[in-house]
């Protein structure tokens, strides 16, 4: 169970959604049109247990999501969900890196205060001896143009799943 | 048989009399014959480290992932407050003021440092830049990367930011540094082969202890380090897999 977004954190005008999580719970989240831009020469890196849970971020992970590490851990990892992303995305995630296998992708994230932040993420298994004991997530600053084409293919995929 | 100690090949030439005094110092600590080799190379070293001739090295971040999980090597420490950071300069005289603005086409000059091409790399993708579309220019070490800048023979240079930091003052002021890294995970590191891993806690050890000891100190300084520092087994697999994302 996340909480669900508090109009007090919120920085200027803001829509409001609810949004169905996997787990069957749901939040209800306010966000806003103001994008921060991704910093330079920065990695933003996260690490969750096998179900997604949140175990360990780095500074920039904090300063760009605008909630304090002692709010993150502990979190499930859909506490950045953003509601223009299409649920395929993150079905094809959890399903890529369930097999094993490397994901990549482009993102819109939800920050604390409502605005957003586009990332290009690749998610890992963590092996260690032969199991999986968790996943560690990188992103990157995506180019403008991949933003764009995401911008333009989101909004197609929401009928998928 | 001595065992074989080797140093990955971008150390900086200054401390080339380091490393032999290092490696000194290291056997009279251990009481053990090692001999150190150095390559001028990465896939030199590389087929050496595949032939299983080497037993320690001071390995480059890219070379972690293949030492750990194919070869059996093992983290033993690294230099404290040393990371590798990556630089994007070019020339002072260029428009272009951010890597969104380069394009297709765009000649990029770098070393064989794979870490750094790597981290280089990721900064030029906000440019839509891939291996795949530049023009690449090899220099020979940071100072010729810098002359292709200056030269006009590549449009952007990826450096180590130490080295960038260490060019002569009259060459930083003709460029400009367009993206300066701040990552602070990825790192050198000591590391230990399977001849040698029964030893393994002891020299450690005797690493660790080394900034207590004058000549020790002394050593160290010829290496450009203040002390060395423990890495625990988990914080070698966590750099493994954040090289691992970064190199897709
Ligand atoms: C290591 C890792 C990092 C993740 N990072 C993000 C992220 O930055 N933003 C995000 O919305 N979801 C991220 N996810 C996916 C979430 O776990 C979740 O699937 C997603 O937010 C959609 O929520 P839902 O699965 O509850 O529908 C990550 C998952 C993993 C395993």
């Amino acid at each position: 169970m996340i909480a669900d977004m508090n109009p007090e954190d919120i920085v200027g005008d803001y829509k409001e959604v609810t949004l169905k999580l996997f787990d069957g719970t749901s939040r209800r989240v306010l966000y806003t049109e103001i994008e921060t831009p991704y910093p330079d020469g920065k990695l933003i890196v996260s690490t969750t247990d096998t179900e997604g849970v949140i175990t360990h971020v780095n500074r920039s992970f904090v300063e760009m999501s605008g909630y304090s590490e002692e709010e993150l851990i502990g979190a499930p990892h859909s506490i950045l969900r953003h509601p223009d992303m299409p649920p395929v995305a993150f079905k094809d995630l959890w399903d890529t890196i369930q097999r094993g296998e490397k994901w990549q992708g482009f993102v819109k994230n939800l920050r604390k205060d409502g605005g957003y932040y586009w990332v290009k993420a690749t998610v890992i298994p963590n092996v260690r001896g032969d199991k999986v004991v968790g996943y560690t997530s990188v992103r990157r600053k995506p180019s403008h143009t991949k933003v764009a084409e995401c911008i333009k293919l989101y909004p197609t995929l929401f009928s998928l799943f | 048989m001595p065992y074989v100690f080797t140093v990955s090949p971008d150390f900086t030439p200054d401390h080339l009399s380091g490393w032999y005094i290092f490696n000194t110092w290291l056997q009279h600590q251990t009481k053990a014959a090692i001999h150190l080799e150095l390559y001028d190379h990465f896939q030199g070293q590389r087929d050496a480290i595949q032939a299983d001739k080497i037993d320690l090295i001071y390995a480059n971040p890219f070379d972690a992932a293949m030492l750990v999980r194919e070869k059996g090597f093992l983290p033993l420490v690294r230099a404290e407050g040393e990371s590798d950071e990556a630089i994007i300069a070019v020339s002072a005289d260029s428009n272009v003021t951010d890597v969104a603005e380069l394009a297709p086409g765009t000649r990029v000059a770098f070393t064989d440092d794979p870490d750094v091409k790597l981290m280089g790399m990721i900064m030029l993708e906000p440019g839509d830049l891939d291996a795949g579309n530049i023009v690449p220019v090899s220099a020979g070490n940071y100072v010729l990367v810098a002359k292709h800048l200056l030269k006009g023979e590549a449009d952007v240079g990826i450096f180590l930011a130490e080295a960038f930091d260490d060019l002569s003052s009259m060459i930083r002021k003709q460029l400009k540094i367009l993206v300066r890294s701040q990552i602070s995970v990825i790192h050198h590191s000591l590391m230990i082969g399977p001849k040698l891993q029964d030893r393994r806690a002891e020299i450690q050890q005797i690493l660790v202890d080394m900034d207590n000891d004058e000549k020790g100190i002394g050593v160290l300084t010829s290496l450009g380090f203040n002390s060395w520092h423990k890495i625990e087994d988990e914080q070698m697999e966590f750099m493994i897999d954040l090289m691992d994302t970064l190199n897709t």
